[in-house]
């Protein structure tokens, strides 16, 4: 066509060569793969998803075991009957239980006998004791069906014109208490999470923007060869949603090989001194589905959150692209 | 084609950089534009390629009244003006024939519809051996080479070249610029922001000189 041309018309077999070579090769995509910044992004959101499903993780956790010191707790009512002048305590004893086992809601009612109110006594009084000697109140166990509690009221209301030295205690301050001991732990447990989870949110979106702010010159280019707002913004938010994944992927994962140890660990040494009181204080270590849900959920999320704040840079740096001070000429 | 009619441009409560400039650009013509450095040649040409609006006057392009476009439209008019610029703006990451090939892939053309177009391209601006390198192995004469043909793919009807020879020797200055006569000969309308008093020397074309804000017009 020109001199230029005609100078590289000896081109034209490599050319050829070229092009074959140019159709077997994948274009580079138009958002490049990975820089520093784009390589911290995926390390921040890795770290951040990582800490934010270990909390989630321990939340659900503690959360389970509250329920589960609630229910062991209402599970059981005391009748006491102190000894006074002139009752017969084995047949208050059996009267009280009788009347106790009457109500619907329980499962039964059992007399704890001289023998283990002896054994019980034991740590204060030493051993040999005869217990008809002392003025020991004596104690019938209720076990109540959780599902469909007694109404204790009633039933105190039917022990005590009978016997009037018995009571009834239902456990109610002492579950008042747990429960409100672990209604506050799940309480601190979810803001502990929604505090991680507002720092993961920002973390997140600043090192998206972080990232971006390398990438201007490309929605630039972009931009003056004629390529429209929602092409660009496209392009950026697939880029970011990837490499959002990427990282809460990883993230996610590492917080899920985290509690498949541990639940390991608490599985292989059951029955030891150090598992049986861990497990008495957390339950069992196994994270439940809603757990391993929730990671999986994150992971969505936390790609998601990067897509958006990666479209939403894309939009603000067009809209005042074309206000911008330009170099002077 | 385009049409400037006293048009004032100012950056936020600054002075006037540009005051009262009226032109025309038609079809098939060839002009360059000239001034001092800081003159506002950028500028001008930002308003030419509707990256800037103007603060007074009236800019008409293809037709269109320039403060009635809308967002949407723009990128359907760029298309139509192919800009080369004083930096080039190549991406770094692509090779010298995905940077050309890029007004037609963000268009959403598939690369076999227009890969011979480009190959045939980038042969005519001579760099049909270099089509696979990255930007930053290029020289600077085969970065602009590249820009250039950037901003040809789409053959476009009107070309605005920024310093197109700032960069470069003298020898490939010239023949930069019988690129650009050929260009015009086939059509398109080309406008060359130069302050390169030896390069206007060498063809008899239309002068816009810019100084102190003002156009003046050496036909």
């Amino acid at each position: 066509m020109t001199d230029l041309s005609v100078h590289h018309a000896e081109d034209q077999h490599a050319g050829k060569a070229a092009t074959t070579q140019r159709a077997q090769r994948k274009m580079a995509p138009i958002v490049p793969a990975q820089n520093i910044a784009g390589r911290a992004l995926v390390l921040v959101i890795a770290i951040m998803t990582f800490l934010s499903c270990l909390t989630f993780g321990a939340v659900t956790l503690v959360r389970d075991t509250a329920s589960v010191w609630e229910n062991q707790i209402s599970r059981e009512a005391t009748i006491q009957i102190k000894p006074v002048d002139g009752l017969d305590m084995e047949a208050a004893l059996a009267q009280a239980s009788q009347i106790a086992g009457e109500f619907p809601g329980v499962k039964s009612a059992r007399i704890v006998d001289r023998d283990a109110t002896a054994r019980l006594l034991e740590p204060w009084l030493g051993s040999g004791l005869n217990i008809d000697e002392l003025p020991v109140p004596r104690l019938i166990i209720v076990t109540i069906d959780e599902n469909n509690p007694p109404d204790f009221a009633a039933m105190r209301a039917a022990i005590t014109p009978k016997l009037p030295s018995a009571a009834l205690d239902d456990h109610r301050t002492w579950v008042d208490r747990l429960v409100a001991m672990a209604r506050t732990t799940v309480t601190i447990g979810i803001a502990v999470l929604a505090l991680m989870l507002s720092a993961t949110v920002l973390t997140v979106v600043f090192a998206t923007r972080g990232a971006m702010a390398g990438n201007g010159h490309i929605i630039e280019v972009l931009h003056f060869v004629g390529a429209e707002a929602r092409f660009i913004a496209r392009e950026f938010r697939h880029h970011f949603l990837v490499t959002g994944m990427k990282g809460a992927a990883a993230g996610g994962a590492a917080a899920v090989l985290v509690f498949i140890v541990f639940s390991w660990w608490s599985s292989r040494n059951m029955a030891t001194p150090e598992a049986d009181q861990a497990t008495a204080l957390f339950g069992n270590f196994a994270i439940g589905s809603a757990g391993y849900l929730g990671v999986v959920l994150m992971v969505l999320v936390i790609g998601a959150l990067t897509a958006a704040t990666s479209h939403v840079t894309v939009v603000t740096y067009l809209s005042d692209i074309d206000v911008r001070q330009p170099d002077a000429g | 084609m385009i049409r400037f009619e006293n048009v004032g441009l100012r950056y936020g409560m600054g002075p006037e950089i540009l005051r009262d400039i009226s032109l025309q650009i038609p079809e098939r013509s060839f002009q360059f534009l000239s001034g001092p450095s800081g003159a506002g040649k950028t500028t001008l040409l930002r308003l030419l390629f509707m990256s800037l609006k103007p603060t007074r006057g009236l800019i008409t392009i293809f037709g269109k009244d320039r403060s009635r476009i809308s967002r949407t439209e723009l990128p359907h008019l760029r298309r139509r003006i192919g800009v080369v610029f004083q930096d080039f703006r190549l991406l770094e990451h692509m090779t010298t024939y995905e940077n050309v090939a890029l007004p037609l892939r963000v268009r959403g053309r598939e690369e076999a519809s227009y890969r011979t177009d480009v190959t045939e391209l980038l042969k005519w601006v001579g760099l049909g051996e270099r089509m696979h390198v990255l930007p930053p192995v290029l020289s600077g004469g085969e970065k602009q080479r590249a820009a250039i043909a950037r901003a040809l793919i789409e053959q476009p009807e009107i070309l605005l070249a920024d310093e197109p020879t700032g960069n470069v020797d003298p020898p490939l200055a010239r023949r930069l610029l019988r690129l650009f006569i050929e260009l015009n000969r086939l059509g398109t309308a080309v406008v060359i922001a130069t302050h390169d008093l030896g390069l206007m020397e060498q063809v008899d074309a239309r002068r816009m000189i810019l100084a102190g804000g003002r156009l003046d017009i050496y036909d």
